[in-house]
């Protein structure tokens, strides 16, 4: 056991990858000698070489499309995207070419790489560096989405994600990069697909992911005081969602909210939602709600706390799924 | 052809001329030998005309007067070197050891590829205009990184030197030295839009602002654009860095199938380029200088009717895939959704080669 910081565990993780295989590299702009703009590829040029450390001419589409070629030839590229709304130029290449060449191929292209975002708001940014674009990536066949939200699942997934032969969109929360968490250096807590029910609960379920999950944990913290008892589920894949451990949990409370900070509309909450509505019909004590973004561009981050899912509209949806009457 | 200087060794009546820096040093047997390709791949080209023509395709891309362009840089591969194609390099296809059906199954809409990369060293076409040549340096990239003596060559048109994905590919070619060489066949016309509407200067000097030579060769002059890309291939493998090659060509036919160029271009141009035909001069110097007599030209002819006969045959025998096939490459690992996806298809009692 160590205590670190999610973007240390990340800089360990990619670390031991590294080690573990020499046809993984990492490629993005001011990963080498800087470290990043986090700092999550400290030291790893110094270590691994200007060859596997890769600083990117500054273009997003060229980072993605030449991994894909890498790819191709057998590598194992970590691309680095620096912030959530720099993704965009990169997005032809990602669902034209990443996500299909393994089909178009018919299996003989591995595109075993990994795409970095740290995503997600509540760092007070300016404009481009607090968006959600997990559910473009979430809506294309072809590709997986998965978000830690803790050190310890930043170090084990961030591995898990590079062994694994599909083409994975890790986003990760940035607002959570410099909290300290233990991280269990032998063993993975479990695998990269898997949910995780964060807070025990029994009368309410909560599902979030990525920078959402903290958000949710401390509503269930205040639920509790007023007599109220949460469940959180922390998602961790996007894409697939592992949808069995939340169908037990609904079945269990016969309530749903789903909190994320992309806004609803045609979201990965709203698919949350639509398939627990499916599974869990005869369960369900209420509708279904969802506390997200608003349907806005991302706002100037000092008003960002009221655009968010803030610990406030996470109680208010708990209290009306709890005091809804069929 | 215009002002601009370009690398010839062949003029459109036949004729062989020197260039400075270019020589060619093939011999009959290999030049007839090009011509051999030329004339089989234009004639396979027309049978795939027919076929859509006829409902059996959905669509195709035809090369006509492209023929030199792509047998001469086909041709000047060696077979470790790998190579990036758009959708309309049959040529190459053909040069690099794959059956005519195989390019044939992506326009008949029963695959989006058709053959095994890996196997060809050739890889799936790229329909999305300039995608691939990024993905080819990133190839070339890993290619430097193993150490190997092997080029990649990516082919696109002029259009596509328009696209952002090229021109970030020259940037990160020309910033990594990426053992790479880029073909671009200006065929004059992406679509409808002239290659002016896409550059105020001509294509190949482009390269110079990224910082590696460009070079314009005659795309009609089969033994100038193999010499041209021989060389550039050379470079490549010897850790000279990119090269981009300009072949100066036109699309003698239409785009695609699905394209009317009365709309936009008139026939005395294109009667321009008739007189400049790929195959004509070819044939023009191996009568004059090598007395190459006309049966062996017929027997080509019947070889490349008889391969055009074997197409046909094949597209018609091509059949769909099973639905259920969709599911099996979208992913590599298991996936819940693709599980859930095939056994819905199953239940509804869709699939399982009945088709």
């Amino acid at each position: 056991m160590a205590q670190m910081t999610m973007a240390k565990a990340l800089n360990e993780g990619l670390r031991r990858a590294l080690e573990d295989n020499p046809k993984v590299l990492l490629m993005g702009e001011d990963i080498g000698k800087l470290g990043g703009v986090f700092r999550v590829t400290d030291g790893l040029q110094k270590d691994f070489g200007e060859d596997r450390i890769i600083d990117s001419p500054l273009a997003e589409s060229g980072i993605v499309g030449t991994s894909v070629g890498l790819a191709i030839r057998g590598y194992r590229p970590v691309c680095e995207i620096q912030f959530d709304g720099f993704v965009y130029p990169a997005f032809d290449q990602i669902v034209s070419q990443v996500a299909k060449l393994h089909s178009r191929s018919h299996g003989v292209y591995k595109m075993a790489l990994v795409i970095r975002i740290p995503f997600g708001g509540q760092i007070g940014a300016i404009e481009h560096h607090s968006e959600s674009p997990e559910g473009y990536f979430a809506h294309t066949a072809g590709l997986r989405v998965v978000s830690p939200t803790t050190p310890n699942d930043a170090y084990w997934m961030i591995q898990q994600a590079i062994t694994h032969d599909d083409p994975i969109i890790f986003c990760e929360p940035k607002c959570r990069y410099w909290e300290k968490g233990e991280v269990d250096l032998d063993r993975p807590p479990r695998g990269l697909f898997d949910a995780h029910v964060a807070r025990e609960g029994t009368d309410v379920t909560v599902i979030a992911y990525g920078p959402s999950v903290r958000t949710a944990v401390r509503a269930a913290e205040a639920a509790s005081a007023e007599g109220r008892s949460v469940e959180v589920i922390d998602a961790r894949s996007i894409a697939p969602l592992d949808f069995p451990p939340m169908v037990a949990s609904v079945q269990k409370t016969g309530r749903l909210v789903v909190v994320a900070e992309a806004p609803a509309n045609a979201s990965v909450a709203s698919e949350v939602v639509a398939r627990l509505t499916e599974e869990c019909f005869y369960s369900l004590r209420a509708p279904a709600l969802r506390v997200t973004g608003y349907h806005t561009p991302y706002p100037p981050s000092r008003v960002e706390e009221e655009y968010l899912p803030n610990i406030d509209r996470i109680l208010d949806a708990v209290d009306r799924v709890m005091g809804f009457e069929s | 052809m215009s002002e601009i200087p370009l690398v010839q060794l062949l003029t459109p009546e036949g004729e062989r001329v020197t260039h400075p820096e270019y020589e060619s040093t093939l011999g009959k047997d290999e030049i007839f030998g090009m011509h051999r390709d030329m004339t089989i791949i234009r004639r396979l080209c027309n049978e795939a005309t027919s076929l859509q023509r006829q409902g059996q395709l959905a669509l195709w891309a035809p090369l006509q007067g492209q023929e030199a362009a792509q047998i001469g840089a086909g041709r000047a591969l060696q077979p470790m070197d790998f190579t990036f194609p758009s959708y309309r390099e049959h040529g190459i296809a053909w040069c690099r050891g794959i059956p005519p059906e195989k390019w044939l199954r992506l326009f008949r809409a029963v695959d989006h590829g058709g053959w095994d990369p890996q196997q060809y060293r050739h890889s799936v076409p790229t329909i999305v205009i300039g995608n691939q040549a990024l993905n080819a340096v990133g190839y070339a990239m890993g290619v430097q990184r193993d150490g190997a003596e092997e080029a990649t060559m990516v082919f696109f048109g002029d259009g596509a030197t328009s696209e952002g994905d090229v021109n970030e590919a020259f940037v990160w070619a020309g910033s990594f030295d990426a053992p790479i060489v880029f073909f671009v066949q200006n065929n004059q016309w992406a679509i409808s839009e002239p290659t002016v509407r896409q550059s105020k200067i001509p294509l190949y000097r482009r390269a110079e602002g990224f910082g590696f030579p460009g070079i314009r060769v005659d795309g009609n002059d089969v033994l100038a654009v193999h010499e041209v890309t021989k060389r550039a291939l050379a470079h490549a493998r010897e850790g000279g860095g990119p090269t981009l090659i300009e072949a100066f060509t036109y699309r003698m036919g239409a785009h695609t199938t699905s394209d009317d160029p009365t709309r936009y271009r008139i026939d005395a141009d294109v009667e321009v380029w008739k007189h400049r035909d790929p195959l004509e001069r070819v044939k023009a110097y191996l009568v004059r200088q090598h007395q190459v007599p006309a049966s062996e030209f017929d027997a080509t002819s019947a070889e490349a009717d008889a391969l055009a006969a074997k197409l046909r045959e094949d597209v018609l025998a091509m059949d769909s895939p099973d639905p259920l096939s969709i599911f099996e490459y979208a992913y590599a690992d298991v996936h819940p959704l693709i599980e859930e996806g095939k056994r819905d298809m199953i239940e509804l009692g869709v699939g399982g080669g009945a088709h």
